[in-house]
C-alpha cells in the first residue's frame, strides 16, 4: 500500500486534533463508523450562531492511514465556511485531494458522513430546519 | 515525506549501532536465505548442472547424489526416511498433493475430511476445491486460546473419514495443536493424518514418529532456504499412504511427483534443513527469550494490549498482540522502517479483519488492532529494542488520536454504542 504525500503529511502532522465541548449549544458532534469496520471518526465543528461560520473543527479518528487524512482534510475544509457550505464538500474532492486509491474511497464516504452528521448534530441542537442539501442521499 | 516512492515516517525513534533500517521481523511470511545455504547451492547452478533423471552420465548421477543427501538431510530433522520425502515447489503444492492424492486415491474407502478453521488457504481452498467434487469436510472451530478441542475432533469423526488435515503450528498467532494426540486419535480409527508443518519444522521438534504423522508438508523459504522448493513426507509403513499423483509427466519422485528436480533449489532445502537440526534447540531458546522481551517491554509501556493465542502452546519467535484502539494498517504505517504483518484488512474490499483471528472469537476491532511479529535467525537484541520503543511510540500518538481510547479513559463502555455502522 503505498500513500500519497499528502496522505502521509496528514497522518504524520495531524491538523485539529482534538475534542470540543459535546454539551456546547454551538458544538455539533458527528460520530460515523464502527470499530468492526476498523473505522471510526468524530469530527466536531464550533459555529458561530450570528454568521453559521464554522470557527472551529476538531477530530479524532480510529482508522488507517486514509481515515485519518480524509477527517483531518475534513476538519481544514469546513473550518470558515458557514454551515451550507460545508454541506457541499463531496467524498470525491476528497478522494481527489488526497489521491486515494479505490480501496480507500470508503475513508473519504465516512469523512463526508462525519461533516454532514456534525452540522446535523448542530442543526437538531439549534432547532435549524433541514435544508434539501443536508438530507440529499450521496 | 517521500524518499523514491518509500514513505519515511517521522519518528524520533533513534537507531542504535549495528541495526540497519528497514528492519526485517516477518519472518513468518518468509525468511533470508542464509548465507550457508546460498553456499551449498551455488555449483549445482553451474558446474553439475546436470538432471537427476539423466541415468547415462556422470553429469545425472551427480546431481542426483545431491537430491539423495538432501532427502537425507530432511528425513533426519522430522525422524522420517529418505524414501518418505518427495519433492515439490513448496508447501502450497504439498498440500495441493496431500489433500487431493489422498482423497482420490481413498475415495472408495470413505468422502469425509475434517479439518480446522485456522489453516492457511492452501488447505482450505483445497477442501473447497474437493467439496465441489463431492467430498464433505467439516472445519473444526478453535477455542478462545486457538487451540482445537479433541473431543470437537472425536466427535466429528466418522465410518466415512478418510483424512485429518490440522496444521502443526499457526502461522498468524504461532499456536501449536496437540499433533501426537491428534495422530492417534487417526490412527486408532484408521483415519490418515496430514499436518502443514511449514511453520513448526526447523523451529521446534517435529518427530513424524513421536508424533504418529502420515504425511506432512515443509517449505523451504520458511526456514532460511530458498524459494519455489518445499518437501512432502509420505509415510511408507504402518501404514503405507498411497498418494495419486497431480502432476503427470515422467514418473518422477516414485510416481508421485512428475517434473525435472530443482536440484539447486533441492540442494538448498537440504543444507536448510541440516542447519536446523544443528541449531533449532539453541535458536529457539534464543528466539523465545527475545520474543518475550518484546511482548515484556511493550506490555509494561502500553497499557490495553492482549496477547493472541495460547502463550504455552506457542511457537518461540512469534508473537501476536493486539493494540486496542489502534488500526493495524494506521500503525504499520508509522513503523514503516519495520517490517511486521497486521491482522487488520483494511486494504481489502470486504474490510474483513483476519480470519485466524476472527475464529478465536476475537471482536473484530481487536482484529484490526493486531500485529504480528516474526522473530527469526537473524533478528538482534538491538533492533526488538528499536521495534519496541518505536511501537510504543506510535500507538501513544495514534491513541492521541483515537476517539475510542479517549471514550474508555472517560469511562465509556464502547459495547453501550449504537454504532451507525456504515
Amino acid at each position: 500500500m503505498s500513500y500519497s504525500d499528502k496522505v502521509v503529511d496528514h497522518y504524520n502532522h495531524p491538523r485539529n486534533v482534538g475534542t470540543l465541548d459535546k454539551s456546547a449549544t454551538e458544538v455539533g458532534t458527528g460520530l460515523v463508523g464502527a470499530p468492526e469496520c476498523g473505522d471510526v471518526m468524530r469530527l466536531q465543528i464550533k459555529v458561530n450562531p450570528e454568521t453559521q461560520v464554522i470557527e472551529d473543527a476538531k477530530f479524532k479518528t480510529f482508522g488507517c492511514g486514509s481515515a485519518i487524512a480524509s477527517s483531518s482534510l475534513a476538519t481544514e475544509w469546513v473550518k470558515g465556511k458557514t454551515v451550507e457550505e460545508a454541506l457541499t464538500i463531496s467524498n470525491t474532492d476528497i478522494v481527489k485531494e488526497l489521491s486515494l486509491p479505490p480501496v480507500k474511497i470508503h475513508c473519504s464516504v465516512l469523512a463526508e458522513d462525519a461533516i454532514r452528521a456534525a452540522i446535523g448534530d448542530w442543526k437538531k441542537k439549534n432547532n435549524v430546519v433541514e435544508t434539501a442539501a443536508a438530507t440529499a442521499a450521496h | 515525506m517521500s524518499n523514491n516512492g518509500v514513505v519515511v515516517s517521522e519518528s524520533n525513534t533513534p537507531v542504535p549501532e549495528g541495526v540497519h533500517l528497514p528492519i526485517y521481523m516477518d519472518n513468518h511470511a518468509t525468511t533470508p536465505l542464509d548465507p550457508r545455504v546460498l553456499e551449498a547451492m551455488m555449483p549445482y547452478f553451474t558446474t553439475v548442472f546436470g538432471n537427476a533423471a539423466s541415468r547415462n552420465h556422470s553429469y545425472g548421477w551427480e546431481a542426483e547424489k545431491a537430491v539423495e543427501k538432501s532427502r537425507e538431510q530432511i528425513a533426519k530433522l522430522i525422524g522420517a526416511t529418505a524414501k518418505e520425502i518427495i519433492f515439490t515447489s513448496g508447501a502450497t503444492e504439498s498440500n495441493n498433493l496431500a489433500l487431493k492424492g489422498i482423497a482420490e486415491m481413498y475415495r472408495e474407502r470413505g468422502n469425509h475430511i475434517i479439518t480446522q478453521a485456522t489453516e492457511h488457504k492452501a488447505v482450505l481452498d483445497t477442501c473447497k476445491k474437493l467439496e465441489k467434487q463431492g467430498f464433505r469436510v467439516t472445519y473444526l472451530p478453535v477455542q478462545a486460546d486457538g487451540l482445537i478441542d479433541l473431543e470437537d475432533l472425536k466427535r466429528a469423526m466418522d465410518d466415512k473419514t478418510i483424512l485429518v488435515s490440522i496444521m502443526y503450528a499457526n502461522n498468524e498467532i504461532g499456536v501449536i495443536q496437540p499433533i501426537a494426540e491428534i495422530g492417534k486419535l487417526c490412527h486408532e480409527k484408521g483415519i490418515i493424518f496430514h499436518t502443514d508443518a511449514v511453520q513448526a519444522v526447523g523451529k521446534i521438534t517435529v518427530d513424524v514418529q513421536k508424533d504418529n504423522i502420515d504425511v506432512l508438508s515443509l517449505s523451504g523459504h520458511k526456514i532460511y532456504g530458498p524459494k519455489g522448493v518445499g518437501a512432502l513426507y509420505v509415510r511408507r509403513r504402518n501404514p503405507r499412504v498411497q498418494i495419486s499423483e497431480q502432476i503427470n509427466g515422467g514418473g518422477h519422485e516414485r510416481g508421485m511427483r512428475s517434473g525435472t528436480l530443482n536440484v539447486p533449489g533441492i540442494v538448498g532445502l537440504g543444507a536448510a534443513c541440516e542447519i536446523c537440526s544443528k541449531e533449532m534447540e539453541a535458536e529457539a531458546k534464543r528466539e523465545r527469550e527475545l520474543r518475550d522481551y518484546l511482548r515484556n517491554k511493550l506490555e509494561t509501556a502500553l497499557d490495553y494490549t492482549k496477547v493472541n493465542g495460547n502463550m504455552d502452546h506457542h511457537l518461540p519467535g512469534n508473537l501476536n498482540m493486539s493494540f486496542i484502539y489502534v488500526e493495524g494498517e494506521s500503525l504499520l504505517m508509522g513503523i514503516n522502517d519495520v517490517a511486521v504483518s497486521s491482522g487488520s484488512a483494511c486494504t481489502s474490499a470486504t474490510l474483513e479483519p483476519s480470519y485466524v483471528l476472527k475464529s478465536l472469537g476475537l471482536g473484530d476491532d481487536v482484529a484490526h488492532s493486531s500485529i504480528r511479529f516474526g522473530l527469526g535467525r537473524f533478528n538482534t537484541k538491538a533492533e526488538v529494542d528499536y521495534v519496541a520503543d518505536k511501537i510504543i511510540d506510535v500507538v501513544r500518538k495514534l491513541r492521541e488520536l483515537s476517539p475510542l481510547y479517549e471514550m474508555v479513559k472517560e469511562g465509556i463502555d464502547l459495547s453501550k454504542i449504537e454504532w451507525a455502522a456504515h
